[in-house]
């Protein structure tokens, strides 16, 4: 694991989720969040990355899915039987996939929701919008137009702020890349970066975009079939044999021509 | 002429009285999107506490109190005991719980203070003004103004609430999508608590009007359907719609009424009356193939 001298925000103890009582989808999976730190958590569709997220924030039992073994922790204490609305309160909040703006509110009032939690002045309210148009100068020129109605990167721009809104120390952000433009994502992932190292904002995030994902992560972990299959440094992930075959499409013979894309030339180690 | 505007104002006066319900229906459709089939039966409800608590002795503003309680209290149950165990689930299961809470009312409401319509007596006498009587030579009953007057402030309350407060931000929130709400943190039982709180003071001030006009009775549950085309003309999500859908449908009724019968029987003999019942539904039928979602209900968005 990480150097001990690390102080783990964020802990996951081999958790499993089961959805409607007979779906497994998470078999064990454990995970830390630093401090500090921004953490990706990898792997491909179906692969249980936004359940490992859901599972935090709790918004798995909406969806019928339980967390049926293992602990959350956060800060030394248990989270998991928290509502959404205490695990906001304390700091922690999910960024949902598909960004789940509210369509007919403006961007403005999307924004102030996101201060729900907040006992604010009007003053203090106003303060914090301002922070969050100087990180997302896009959503101050579309204030007052309805969510609904903009772009799906301002969209996105739009949750995020929205979740900033709540002043967390730490964002689960669910595949902020999809559907987006890649100039766009690297746009989105500059301000996931700011905000980690000007606002100390510690981040865990779901991504398919493993290149992107792997650019601006301090920590990475590979899931599969609901299990942690890798862990480590972005760094070295990033220059890890199995990775680069297996999610940045890269081979030691370089680029891979779309002629051999059935044929690994490599076997995941990890599959008994 | 005079007697056309005679019409128009009587018209758009009962058209106030029809908006007092759609309210409560925009309200719940607002913050759950559910149709909230027992709008109605709530109204019942409200008027036969009134009406029970003051045969019970309780003066006018004294029983209005206790049927507010019993309305809050009504409403948090529905909450915890039926909306809190459909979360997430589709619209159409919502829906059919409130069909089985309209049940629930009209069989419980008549068990605890009886069955039997009875006046309910608001101290506002239908009676025409004077003013208007003598200087135009027009009836325009008192009790409609001041029904007009109530609906009117309620309204500009409800749409300043839901428009500039937290909560009400939050409630609007919460009908665009009750996960992300959710997500960050806005309690979505403390919301549909509050929510039909408000839509039980709602019924209540329905109630009053509707049950001092033509007596509490086991009819008031249908002022519901009454409602139905108020609410396709204004839009299930407005406040102000709600109010103009109203204006609209009483006045034309009204007019529909007086001026088409004899035209149709100029044209095909034999008696049109009561054209009044229908006229609304042709109305808002007509609407639905034009203008679906009313005339101020939020358009749904789509993009491509």
């Amino acid at each position: 694991m990480t150097t001990p001298a690390v102080e783990h925000y964020l802990s996951i103890n081999s958790i499993e989720v089961i959805y409607d009582h007979v779906i497994l989808v998470l078999k064990g999976v454990s995970l830390n969040v630093p401090k500090g730190k921004i953490v990706a958590l990898l792997g491909a569709n179906g692969a249980g990355k936004s359940t490992t997220l859901k599972a935090i924030s709790n918004l798995l039992r909406a969806e019928r899915g339980d967390v049926t073994k293992g602990s959350v922790e956060y800060k030394g204490q248990r989270i998991d039987q928290l509502s959404p609305n205490e695990l906001v309160r304390r700091g922690v909040i999910q960024v949902m996939e598909g960004r789940h703006c509210f369509g007919h509110l403006t961007i403005e009032e999307n924004l102030l929701t996101g201060a729900y939690t907040q006992p604010l002045s009007r003053g203090q309210l106003k303060e914090k919008l301002e922070k969050v148009y100087h990180y997302f100068p896009r959503l101050k020129t579309r204030r007052s137009s309805q969510a609904g109605y903009t772009s799906g990167g301002e969209q996105q721009m739009c949750a995020i702020g929205r979740a900033l809104m709540a002043q967390p120390e730490m964002i689960l952000l669910d595949e902020p890349s999809m559907g987006l433009a890649p100039q766009i994502v690297e746009e989105v992932f500059e301000i996931v970066r700011d905000l980690n190292s000007r606002e100390g904002i510690s981040f865990l995030l779901a991504e398919q975009n493993t290149m992107v994902a792997l650019k601006y992560a301090d920590f990475g972990y590979i899931l599969e079939n609901g299990r942690v299959v890798m862990e480590g440094d972005a760094g070295e992930l990033r220059s890890n044999e199995d990775v680069k075959e297996f999610y940045l499409g890269l081979s030691s013979a370089g680029r891979k021509s779309f002629r051999d894309i059935k044929h690994y030339r490599r076997r995941k180690r990890w599959l008994s | 002429m005079e007697f056309f505007f005679e019409v128009l104002i009587g018209g758009l006066l009962s058209g106030v009285m029809y908006a007092l319900v759609a309210l409560g229906f925009v309200l719940i459709y607002k913050a759950s999107g559910v149709f909230n089939f027992a709008q109605g039966a709530m109204v019942y409800l409200a008027a036969l506490s009134v009406a029970g608590c003051m045969e019970k002795g309780a003066p006018l503003w004294l029983a209005v109190i206790l049927a507010f309680v019993i309305m809050t209290l009504f409403g948090i149950a529905t909450e915890r005991f039926v909306l809190r165990k459909l979360v997430n689930q589709p619209p159409i299961a919502l829906f059919m719980a409130t069909i089985g809470l309209a049940f629930f009312i009209e069989g419980l409401a008549p068990l605890v203070f009886g069955s039997e319509p009875r006046a309910l007596d608001l101290g506002i006498v239908d009676e025409p003004i004077p003013y208007f009587l003598d200087q135009w030579n027009m009836v325009i009953s008192k009790f409609d103004l001041v029904a007009a007057g109530v609906a009117s402030v309620l309204v500009a309350t409800l749409a300043l609430f839901f428009q500039t407060t937290r909560v009400g931000r939050a409630l609007r929130a919460v009908a665009d999508d009750h996960q992300a709400a959710l997500s960050i943190g806005i309690p979505l039982q403390h919301i549909w608590a509050i929510v039909w709180g408000v839509a039980g003071f709602v019924a209540l001030v329905a109630g009053l009007m509707w049950g001092a006009r033509n007596g509490v009775q086991f009819a008031l549950t249908f002022t519901a359907l009454k409602a139905l085309p108020v609410l396709i003309l204004g839009g299930f999500t407005s406040v102000p719609g709600a109010i103009v859908g109203g204006l609209i449908i009483g006045a034309s009724e009204k007019l529909a009424e007086i001026y088409i019968p004899p035209v149709l029987a100029g044209w095909f003999g034999g008696n049109f009356g009561g054209i009044e019942g229908w006229f609304p539904y042709i109305l808002a039928l007509l609407f639905l193939l034009v203008r679906p979602e009313g005339l101020f209900g939020e358009r749904h968005i789509d993009r491509v």
